[in-house]
């Protein structure tokens, strides 16, 4: 008996579905998320805790889309495609909203972006700048916290964290340390490094400096830059992570 | 074990039952023992053993309902409004009331029966409640306890127990409300060969005790909830999450499970079938958004009690990425009178979209505090002023919370509405775990939407910002204007807030966090107005960002 030729290793079949976003058809994998799907077709919709490459948290929802009939909006990012999907990801109503949890990110810690590292080059204030988020009307919570500069490469200012994980995923799933993880909840929340212990004592931490690079803000960084010096670049992430799954 | 060693068992428990002259019960679940039951049970058992009488019997038996009048003891009934119920018994009384058994009841010590609370109950989850002692399996076997397993593995297909739980139209009594038999079905129908059950027993609504009761009075009814589940859904493997902070629930689970484990009612191969069916007890540390179910199962394994995004639910991806059932406790307490009865019976109590009872811990400004059950569909006016005895100390009633600090307060016009999950929900509350707290004319609103969005705030996980950012700014909001700090604007930014939060966060605690201020606002706006100060009176609070270059 003869066989079909087969290129190696298939993998399970996916179907394909198409959809709409914002008037835009588009085709897709039925596995894609509609965060991936609109980025690829170049819709752009807000993220913050999602990057490519590292595991979907779901945590920040600003990338929240409306789904025609559905009555919540959901999060962009860890929802998947389904067929004939009418998706919205601008109206008013979640203009309003990312306004507003943007504005709840800055009140909770202390972003003073003209003295920061990051100035310049930070997503919050991107995206604060991109979502017309000009003024913060809840008050701020001028809360106290720790800056760590233990560490002979690098620092982590708490002051300016918005906990989306991305170190802690980056370190765990790319690196394979797991220095990184969270403790306490709701607003005490808090990265830490081993066991909350200072970050240059830590004993599993590389020094490799991929967290530094996906962070999104000011709060990770590398020593000696001054106001506006710290330019990230987290593009090795997908190419990484690519590489790992092959392996 | 087969239906006839059940059989003989339930003859034995008889038989034992009429050699006897008296049987006393005594409560000996947690409110109870709390306030001595305990002595009184020792106090009593001294008596019997003084004068000798073998031919009384002293019973350590679960919640009785009234737990405002306890310690409660019970004499010869086996219902559970019974004749003769002593109120508020004390060690010292033990002697006296032991020496009235054969003489006339110490009416002294009465507790009238007679009473809407007690007659207007209708009893499923609890039936066993107060009756029977929850750490002896032959006394639930007596009550007709695990027949329905015993039946369904032996003679009924997974099929004709799904159809069951469908045709009953049970609806999860966790707070959702998700019909039970479409969750078994999908879980049925996921093509893994490995499956899991959890019995969610996390209850960490402030106010609610409803499941640590069921668990203390009556564990193994949820055991062979949980057991028939198992059969139904092709799953043989089961958790019980519960809190550390019950400890008497965790231990009569333990006994009971060992004690079901060795009849062979649980385990490998239960009733001498193939199916197999093992239960693990795994303990929470009290953080109430382990009880949402995507985080209970993060718990169980052994991560970071935090939620994820559903889809994909529990039922398609669950525990260690297997279709896992997740129900409550009283939902699952129901089962084993559903696959006996019949679902049919079961649909013909309460309504048509809330079918079969509740039992709703009765709390706050009322006179009989406790635990009752009631077919749904009854009026929330029934519970409050009758059953529930109406507010003491001649005050006003105000308001009903329902549903912990995911629900909501009702007004006095919503007493005549019929309790069921979509009337609550369409008066802005849910229908909850079965948190009742009644308030009268002394609860300021704007009190009980702080307290609530403080219990929030301080059990957010973190994860999500609406919610872990936006609960402490509700609460900053509410406090300004309790305080009568705020004004008009700050109102109007609490209604905004409230939106976002419920409309972006990731779970449920932070979808239903503004519900309670929502809710108070909807029916005493007039309160918050109360205390608002006009704008003119106070400094701008503005603080600007401006974005560098
Ligand atoms: C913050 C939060 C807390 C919850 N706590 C409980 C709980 O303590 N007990 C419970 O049974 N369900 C709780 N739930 C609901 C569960 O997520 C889940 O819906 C339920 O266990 C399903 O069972 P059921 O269908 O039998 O109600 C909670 C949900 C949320 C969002
Ligand atoms: S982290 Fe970003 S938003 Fe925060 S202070 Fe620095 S530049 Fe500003
Ligand atoms: S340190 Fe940076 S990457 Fe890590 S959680 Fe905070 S903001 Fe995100
Ligand atoms: S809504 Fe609250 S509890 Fe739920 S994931 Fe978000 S922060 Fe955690
Ligand atoms: S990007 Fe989707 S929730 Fe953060
Ligand atoms: S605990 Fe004894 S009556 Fe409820």
């Amino acid at each position: 008996m003869t066989h079909p030729p087969v290129a190696s290793n298939p993998g399970p079949k996916v179907r394909v579905v198409t959809l709409k976003i914002d008037d835009h058809d588009v085709g897709a994998r039925e596995t894609d998320s509609i965060l991936e799907i609109a980025h690829a077709n170049g819709i752009r919709i807000p993220a913050l805790c999602y990057l490519d490459g590292l595991s979907t948290w779901g945590a920040c929802r600003l990338c929240m889309v409306e789904i025609e009939g559905v009555s919540k909006p959901v999060s962009a990012c860890s929802t998947t495609a389904s067929e004939g999907m009418k998706i919205t990801t601008n109206s008013e109503r979640l203009k309003r909203y990312r306004r507003m949890i943007l504005e709840l990110l800055f009140a909770e810690r202390n972003h003073v972006c003209s003295v920061c590292v990051s100035n310049g080059h930070c997503e919050l204030q991107d995206l604060a700048a991109e979502c017309g988020m000009d003024h913060v009307r809840v008050p701020y919570r001028n809360a106290t916290y720790n800056i760590d500069s233990s560490h002979d490469l690098f620092r982590v200012d708490h002051n300016r964290c918005v906990v989306c994980t991305r170190c802690v995923r980056v370190c765990d799933e790319i690196e394979g340390a797991h220095t990184w993880d969270v403790m306490g909840r709701g607003v005490n929340c808090q990265v830490i490094t081993d066991l909350n212990q200072p970050w240059g004592d830590s004993q599993s931490c590389t020094s490799c400096g991929k967290c530094v690079q996906v962070c999104p803000t000011g709060a990770l960084v590398k020593k000696g830059t001054a106001a506006g010096e710290m330019e990230k670049h987290d593009d090795f992430v997908p190419y990484l992570a690519q590489m790992r799954k092959r392996q | 074990m087969n239906l006839e060693d059940l059989s003989d068992i339930t003859e034995e428990v008889a038989e034992a039952a009429k050699s006897r002259r008296h049987c006393v019960r005594v409560c000996m679940a947690a409110s109870c023992q709390s306030c001595g039951s305990g002595e009184v049970l020792e106090g009593l058992q001294a008596q019997a053993k003084q004068n000798a009488d073998d031919d009384v019997c002293i019973k350590p038996v679960g919640c009785m309902g009234l737990c405002s009048a306890g310690p409660l003891v019970s004499v010869d009934s086996d219902q559970p409004a019974t004749e003769l119920l002593y109120q508020d018994v004390t060690a010292d009384d033990t002697e006296e009331l032991y020496r009235s058994l054969d003489d006339d009841p110490l009416e002294r010590l009465r507790c009238r029966t007679d009473v809407p609370f007690f007659s207007r109950q209708q009893k499923i989850v609890l039936r066993n409640s107060g009756i029977i002692d929850p750490e002896q399996i032959d006394d639930y076997i007596a009550a007709g306890g695990y027949r329905s397993l015993m039946r369904a593995v032996t003679e009924m297909t997974r099929e004709d127990v799904l159809r069951e739980v469908k045709e009953s139209g049970l609806r999860g009594r966790g707070g959702g409300g998700y019909p039970a038999g479409l969750k078994w079905a999908t879980v049925a129908m996921a093509p893994e060969p490995h499956k899991y059950v959890i019995c969610n027993a996390d209850e960490g609504d402030p106010g609610a005790f409803m499941d640590r009761a069921v668990l203390e009075s009556d564990p193994h009814r949820v055991l062979e909830g949980m057991a028939l589940a198992g059969y139904a859904v092709g799953a043989e493997h089961a958790y019980i999450y519960i809190r550390a902070e019950y400890p008497l629930a965790v231990e009569r689970l333990k006994t009971a499970i060992k004690q079901a484990t060795k009849k062979g009612l649980l385990g490998r191969r239960i009733c001498e079938t193939a199916h197999s069916f093992e239960v693990e007890v795994r303990l929470g540390a009290g953080a109430f958004v382990c009880g949402e179910e995507t985080a209970l199962m993060a718990s169980i394994e052994g991560q970071r009690g935090q939620p994820r995004p559903r889809p994909p639910y529990p039922a398609e991806e669950g525990l260690w990425k297997c279709p896992t059932l997740i129900n409550n406790v009283e939902t699952l307490a129901n089962i084993p009178a559903i696959v006996g009865k019949g679902g049919a019976w079961f649909k013909s109590i309460g309504t048509e979209r809330s079918t079969g009872t509740k039992v709703f811990a009765l709390a706050g400004r009322i006179a009989n505090s406790g635990l009752i059950e009631v077919p749904m569909g009854i009026p929330l006016g029934e519970i409050v002023n009758e059953i529930g005895g109406g507010i003491p100390d001649g005050r006003r009633f105000k308001a009903v919370q329902t549903g912990g600090p995911s629900g909501g307060c009702l007004p006095e016009q919503y007493l005549d509405m019929p309790v069921e999950y979509d009337t609550l929900r369409s008066a802005g509350s849910i229908m909850g775990s079965g948190g009742m707290i009644v308030m009268d004319e002394t609860s300021s609103m704007v009190d009980v939407a702080r307290y609530f969005m403080e219990f929030c705030m301080d059990e957010s996980c973190g994860k999500c910002v609406p919610c872990r950012a936006g609960t402490v700014q509700l609460y900053g909001l509410l406090d300004k204007i309790a305080d009568g700090e705020a004004t008009p604007s700050d109102l109007e930014l609490l209604e905004e807030l409230c939106d976002v939060v419920q409309a972006t966060s990731l779970c449920g605690l932070g979808q239903t966090a503004p519900n309670p201020v929502l809710s108070t606002l909807r029916y005493f706006r007039h309160e918050y107005e109360e205390k608002l100060r006009p704008e003119s009176e106070r400094m701008p609070r503005m603080q600007i960002v401006t974005l560098d270059d």
